[in-house]
């Protein structure tokens, strides 16, 4: 009952985000700050991942190619769709709950528990659309994360494939390009945003409402993770049977 | 002047308010007292619209808040001040950028404005060098006094406190009290501070009320206060032995 509760509570929030905007000129700072912050300081960590993700991924196909009749731009092939379908989008969004994730709702948190939230309430800002809103707008540019993790997880699977000494560079390249199917990379996009999404409002949702002091706060992100990391899991299942399906 | 007409407010089963009638005057400083637990806090969050009260009516200035449209609403919290118990600063702004943040989100004032405001409110507080500091940066004290100055910027007709000395030593939490109580007088405002500190009660409480289980016990200044012979109030107020002693040296002073 109470997980119902939560569902009716966070789409509730989702409401209020929208409603009294903040004014614009405060509103852009906040959306470039955030922008720093969940975007731009993710960059590291998810070129750092994705190109070995690709590594590791051509690895284990060229491992597992035991057969002379399989042709070795397989491995530029499994590693492609791999990395597209959902390494990057998926496997990366996972990594982002946890990092992105808990920052949310550790930073939203702690202005719960030390009462600037009711602060902004009592100056008649609307808290919600103040601190989730800017969150919302620059996950936005997540696909564009989406797009580079997915160049370098591929950039990963060619350095692991061809100076591993499991691949040609040309055998690689011509996996690459068989059988394209550019809607791939769309469906991978779309998954993004959603996840975008997820990430921007599952972990602000544990945080605004989350009620105690610092201990709260770190268990409040433990669960944020959970959850957002299953949201991320069973939606991922339910658009790729709608989209791919 | 704010005027609270039988409130009542229940969380679950607990009664937490049964049924608080006051006047708050303008120009006064009005202090809230009671035990932890009495409803303090509740009866705070209700005068300033974070609790819709469940019977009763608070009205300000005569607009009763619970008749007003969410706009108006959102209008009259424009007209409060709040000083949080634990100052409730933004972390990741200035001292500056605290208490320009209203001004910056309500108001059309230019940056010149802005900032001669901001330095005038910061100088009022006596707080002249801490405008780019940021509030891990300064003491328990500075930090009170930005949020003096957040709750004083937009020139409010109401200013809240919760427990605006708790944590602080004896002599800046004097310091502090005699702050608000200058700012009610020099600005004309009602101010209501919900307050533990028995200092206050008798250095600045124009009116004092004595919440006890959710109802008013007790009501009046920090004059009568040591006249009075109401049990409650007298065992809260003076529980130390030095009060007690302050007392009767001024009942024997009287006499």
């Amino acid at each position: 009952m109470s997980y119902i509760a939560s569902i009716g509570s966070y789409f509730i929030m989702i409401k209020e985000v929208f409603k009294k905007p903040t004014k614009w000129s405060i509103m852009k700072t906040l959306i470039l700050k955030e922008i720093d912050e969940l975007v731009y300081g993710s960059m590291g960590i998810i070129i750092f991942i994705s190109f070995f993700i690709g590594g590791v991924v051509a690895i284990q196909t060229a491992l597992n190619i035991t057969n002379p009749l399989i042709p070795r731009n397989l491995i530029g092939f499994a590693t492609r769709q791999s990395v597209i379908l959902e390494f990057a989008p998926t496997f990366t969004s996972i990594i982002m709950a946890g990092k992105v994730g808990s920052y949310i709702t550790s930073s939203i948190g702690t202005m719960r528990v030390t009462e600037q939230i009711d602060a902004l309430e009592i100056m008649g800002v609307n808290s919600l659309n103040y601190l989730v809103f800017p969150k919302i707008v620059a996950m936005l540019l997540y696909p564009f994360v989406i797009a580079i993790a997915m160049y370098v997880g591929i950039f990963g699977g060619w350095t692991a494939g061809v100076f591993g000494g499991f691949s040609s560079s040309a055998d690689f390249v011509e996996g690459l390009q068989l059988d394209f199917i550019p809607f791939h990379v769309t469906y991978s996009f779309i998954k993004s945003i959603v996840f975008a999404l997820i990430i921007a409002t599952i972990p602000s949702f544990h945080g605004f409402y989350m009620k105690g002091g610092a201990l709260e706060v770190g268990k409040a992100s433990t669960t944020a993770f959970v959850w957002t990391s299953v949201v991320i899991i069973i939606v991922n299942y339910i658009l790729t049977q709608l989209l791919l399906g | 002047m704010i005027e609270v007409d039988n409130i009542h407010k229940s969380f679950g089963e607990s009664h937490v308010l049964k049924g608080i009638s006051s006047n708050f005057e303008k120009g006064k400083t009005n202090l809230i007292i009671g035990q932890s637990g009495s409803g303090k806090t509740v009866f705070l969050k209700c005068l300033l619209g974070l609790f819709a009260p469940d019977e009763g009516t608070i009205s300000y200035n005569g607009k009763i808040y619970s008749e007003l449209s969410a706009s108006e609403q959102r209008d009259l919290r424009q007209e409060m001040g709040m000083v949080f118990q634990g100052s409730a600063l933004f972390d990741s702004m200035t001292v500056q950028g605290n208490v320009m943040f209203p001004l910056d989100m309500f108001t059309k004032q230019s940056k010149s404005e802005m900032q001669d405001r901001v330095d005038f409110v910061l100088k009022r507080v006596n707080l002249v060098d801490a405008h780019n500091k940021f509030p891990s940066e300064i003491s328990g004290g500075m930090q009170k006094r930005v949020a003096i100055a957040r709750a004083i910027v937009m020139k409010p007709k109401y200013l809240f406190c919760d427990e605006p000395n708790s944590g602080l030593d004896p002599k800046t939490a004097i310091l502090i009290d005699n702050l608000i109580h200058e700012i009610t007088k020099e600005y004309d405002i009602t101010t209501v501070i919900n307050t533990h500190d028995m200092n206050s009660v008798m250095e600045i409480g124009e009116k004092i009320i004595f919440l006890k289980n959710g109802l008013k016990e007790w009501e009046g200044s920090n004059k009568e206060i040591f006249k009075t012979e109401n049990e409650a109030v007298t065992d809260f107020v003076y529980s130390s032995e030095l009060f007690k002693k302050v007392r009767q040296m001024y009942i024997e002073e009287r006499n």
